[in-house]
């Protein structure tokens, strides 16, 4: 009852902690500038966040989240394109379509128009592409590998059909050149703080949602799908719609960051969004401890802000680096920094083996008949401790 | 809901209740076959409520892939009726649903939950939406007796995965319990447990099994004479022998297929 | 007509050279589960190996023949090197071998433009391979002719590998079941490495290869690692025939629909083709059937 005791308050004053750092001190000391970089951080860790859940929890390899991180993108990116164009043109058409095309909205662009129709579209379309294809996969128990490696083929097509559609998408060049925010003028450094109080607020929320799942007994079922799937069949769940929900809140997470980015950030391209980011994604998840709440957060944030920092000054030294970061956290340590409190101080670990569990499995022959599945996730050998 | 209850008093009889309209298990001509070779060959098997069947057979009988056909996870043909209620060609998890439990010959629970979650999954397959995205915060009645029957109410907050292994064997058949199933399907339940264990276990078998559709494959004989009320024997795939321990004892095929011992003798697991 | 047997014949020769990338990836994930995200890098290390050697042979035929075994051999190391320092004590967590394969592909590909620049290189290919030759009126390459035949021939070798051989039978024992093979004492180690040499090194023959119908950048293996895992997925783990049938099937398929399509849209056709198919046949085209003794 202690524990339970402490673990709320523990949450809340983390919470409160969270939102006085997010809301408060940053806006207050950050310069603008530097403001909207760390809300660029913030949109990594709310896909990270997504990625935390279906990866670490659920043990599905997402490597296409750039995808669904794209489509929120470019659909909040077309309805900017198309207002500013309304707004300053007063041609209603965006200016690299003159460029590029010929001088007229493609019928499809036309209901992003729309302010309501564009909030809705950025949950709704990356939700409806990973309920399509989470249930295409998961229910024909297609296996963890090949989820993988379909998702990302999934990213390179996508990356490839936008560079391909330069009439359209902006080809490899993208959208950028935003004027306006739903009629807020982007210049105004007030409206670039209200970017990023939207963003913190997101995130927030979305850690939040986050950790409700966790805890649930939808988490528990989760990780119990993890780690032996056809197990939960004979107790009379469907794992796969289990799995297709997860995999369509992260989805739906990495398509609110997308839209969140293009403001901030003033430009989406087929870069953001193809295999190599997709997979960066998940190095920050990873460094934080992939299946705990605020690790891949915290990863995702110290990641974004190291390569913007190096990134530039040191391009060679920096790619070397992110090569050396997946071989030695993901080979060496797969719990993540999260893990290393744990590795350290063993004995304290007993008193939290009954809170939601945090390791995937070691790798465990069931009798079942099927051969045992390659797809089962790394063997962790310390709990990752929150 | 009324006061439930695990485990209702009654002893399992050959042949089943008596009274009342009893549950059956109704297994006809069922045949799985590998890429031609036949691993279960029109196999037939009446199991009433209340009767506590044991299914012997040397190894690569077929016993297991029998509970594997009627649980779906292999394809077989045939037909298997579940109290007028045909379960053959449905998924896995649709056939546990229409209450049919099975365990495993190596306990296979969650090892990163605790024995307290993993009782509450297998308790839960019924729940709506809503009360999967809350949080637990009671802890169900079935699962709290369930807990006491197999002897965890000091475990239940351990990882499932630091049980000793008699012990997930225990929490594989009080998930069982709790999972509500009238068809229990248990594969070699006291594999590799103690004496005393077994005996604790052979209890518990009879005690569920008095209100229950009981199927257990196991290899130990005296585990079997002590405490089955009727007998199935396997061989090759087809059913060789039925009826009580001293009736299958005494079957000359029986005899044959344990290397002509006069007593049936199995190797242990 | 004409344009559309040469569109097919492009489409054979990109599945010969998918081909040449799957095998080794579908070989090392049939034996080992490792999903090695390397292996692009490793085709781009044979494409930069026929560069040099041409650096040092002139003779473009010659540095032909040589970069066939050379690049062969510059994968393979790179592949040994990477099973032994990381992969070998990775095998049960293959979702894991591929982020940490992945983080290897990022450091060869800097090397790669740190050594070689970041703008593409060529290979001239030796004159006996220029011009056409004409098939049902269509005008074939010669250099797609000869990536198909060093395609098939590598195909041949390795069937024959597995079949006929001493060492061929140990790898098959260990892909069918790892543990058995182990202990009835066939030496998982060294067949490990085996099939990662032989896999890798035809990752490198398939580098060699492109340069005859590209030029070379560090980028190369990012263009092909995505399709060879496709048709590894398509084909089966593990199943050379598969593999063969699903490079083949994929290649003639991209190009068909790029020339239908666009190329942008082709790739996108490609993946619906084989979620669908994997509807259908969820292990793909050929699958192990093996019953666990349960």
């Amino acid at each position: 009852m202690r524990g339970l005791l402490r673990g709320r308050l523990g949450t809340a004053a983390g919470f409160a902690l969270g939102t006085v750092l997010l809301l408060g001190v940053a806006p207050a000391v950050l310069p603008v500038f530097s403001l909207g970089l760390l809300g660029k951080f913030l949109c990594f860790a709310i896909v990270a966040v997504g990625i935390g859940l279906a990866w670490g929890r659920g043990g599905m390899l997402t490597l296409g989240q750039g995808v669904f991180f794209g489509l929120g993108a470019y659909v909040m990116a077309m309805h900017m394109k198309l207002a500013d164009a309304s707004l300053f043109g007063g041609s209603g058409v965006p200016d690299f379509m003159s460029l590029y095309g010929s001088g007229e909205v493609p019928g499809w662009w036309e209901p992003f128009r729309s302010p309501a129709v564009t909030l809705l579209a950025v949950v709704l379309i990356p939700g409806l592409v990973a309920l399509v294809l989470g249930l295409a996969i998961f229910k024909r128990r297609v296996k963890g590998a090949y989820f993988a490696i379909l998702s990302q083929a999934l990213a390179a097509a996508f990356a490839v059909f936008l560079i391909g559609q330069q009439a359209t998408t902006g080809g490899s060049n993208g959208l950028s050149g935003f004027r306006s925010f739903f009629g807020f003028d982007l210049k105004d450094p007030n409206n670039k703080v209200m970017l990023y109080l939207i963003a913190a607020v997101v995130l927030l929320l979305s850690i939040a949602l986050a950790r409700q799942l966790m805890h649930s007994r939808f988490g528990e079922l989760l990780v119990a799908v993890r780690d032996q799937e056809e197990r939960v069949r004979f107790l009379g769940y469907d794992p796969a719609t289990i799995k297709t929900v997860t995999y369509v809140v992260a989805a739906v997470l990495a398509g609110i960051a997308g839209a969140l980015f293009v403001p901030l950030v003033g430009i989406i391209s087929p870069a953001d969004v193809g295999v190599i980011p997709s997979i960066a994604f998940l190095i920050g998840v990873a460094i934080g401890g992939r299946a705990t709440l605020l690790g891949p957060v915290l990863g995702a944030v110290g990641v974004a802000a190291a390569q913007s920092a190096l990134s530039s000054t040191f391009p060679s030294f920096w790619v070397y680096f992110q090569g050396l970061l997946f071989v030695l956290v993901i080979g060496f340590m797969p719990g993540g920094l999260a893990s290393l409190p744990a590795l350290l101080g063993r004995r304290r670990r007993l008193r939290t083996a009954a809170s939601t569990p945090a390791v995937p499995a070691t790798r465990v022959r069931t009798p079942l008949a099927a051969p045992p599945e390659p797809e089962q996730n790394a063997t962790m050998p310390e709990e990752a401790r929150r | 809901m009324t006061m439930p209850t695990l485990l209702p008093d009654g002893e399992p009889r050959a042949g089943g209740l008596r009274h009342g309209r009893p549950k059956y298990l109704e297994v006809r001509d069922l045949s799985v076959s590998f890429d031609g070779f036949l691993a279960v060959d029109n196999v037939n098997l009446d199991v009433i409520q209340g009767d506590l069947r044991f299914l012997i057979g040397p190894n690569g009988a077929g016993k297991t892939t029998v509970i594997d056909a009627i649980t779906g996870l292999v394809p077989a043909t045939g037909s298997v009726n579940h109290t007028g209620t045909e379960i053959l060609g449905r998924k896995v998890h649709q056939v546990a649903r229409l209450g049919v439990g099975r365990t495993f010959q190596t306990a296979s629970v969650f090892e990163n939950l605790s024995v307290l979650q993993n009782l509450d999954i297998a308790a839960g397959a019924g729940r709506g939406p809503l009360r999967l995205l809350r949080r637990r915060k009671t802890v169900d009645a079935a699962v709290e007796e369930a807990l006491e029957i197999i002897g965890l109410e000091g475990a239940a907050g351990k990882k499932a995965g630091i049980l000793a292994h008699g012990q997930k064997q225990w929490l594989e058949i009080g998930m069982l319990l709790v999972q509500n199933s009238d068809v229990l399907l248990l594969d070699e339940p006291i594999a590799g447990m103690s004496q005393d264990e077994r005996a604790e276990t052979g209890e518990l078998l009879r005690r569920i099994a008095a209100s229950r559709i009981t199927l257990v494959i196991e290899h130990d004989m005296d585990f079997v004479r002590e405490f089955a009320t009727s007998v199935t024997v396997l061989a090759a795939g087809k059913v060789l022998s039925e009826g009580s321990v001293a009736q299958v004892q005494a079957d000359k095929k029986v005899q044959d297929v344990y290397l002509g011992s006069s007593e049936v003798e199995a190797t242990d697991a | 007509m004409e344009l559309l047997i040469g569109q097919m014949f492009a489409g054979l020769s990109l599945g010969s050279v998918l081909l040449l990338a799957a095998l080794g990836l579908s070989l090392t994930f049939g034996q080992m589960g490792v999903i090695n995200m390397a292996h692009g890098e490793f085709m781009m290390a044979g494409a930069y190996t026929a560069f040099v050697v041409q650096q040092v042979i002139s003779d473009a035929g010659v540095s032909l023949l040589v970069s066939v075994p050379a690049g062969f051999l510059v994968g393979g190391v790179l592949g040994l090197v990477l099973e032994a320092v990381l992969l070998r004590r990775m095998y049960h967590r293959p979702l894991d071998t591929l982020l940490v394969t992945f983080g290897v592909a990022l450091i060869l590909q800097q090397a790669a433009r740190d050594i070689f620049g970041a703008p593409s290189v060529d290979v001239r290919a030796p004159g006996w391979l220029q011009g056409n030759i004409e098939v049902l009126g269509a005008p074939i390459p010669l250099t797609r002719l000869f990536i198909l035949a060093l395609s098939l021939l590598c195909l041949a070798g390795l069937v024959l590998l597995l079949r006929a051989t001493p060492l061929g039978r140990r790898i098959r024992a260990v892909v069918l079941n790892r543990d058995l093979a182990e202990t009835s004492g066939v030496s998982t180690r060294r067949s490990d490495q085996l099939t990662f040499f032989i896999g890798s090194g035809l990752a490198g023959v398939a580098g060699v290869a492109v340069t005859l119908i590209g030029s070379t950048s560090p980028y190369l293996g990012t263009n092909y690692i995505v399709d060879a895992f496709l048709v590894v997925v398509a084909g089966g783990i593990g199943q050379i025939k598969g593999a063969v049938i699903a490079a083949f099937a994929l290649g003639v398929l991209q190009s068909v629909f790029e020339y239908s399509t666009t190329a942008s849209v082709g790739k996108v056709l490609i993946l619906i083709v084989i979620v669908v198919f994997l509807q259908l046949r969820p292990q793909g085209i050929f699958s192990l059937k093996t019953r666990s003794l349960a």
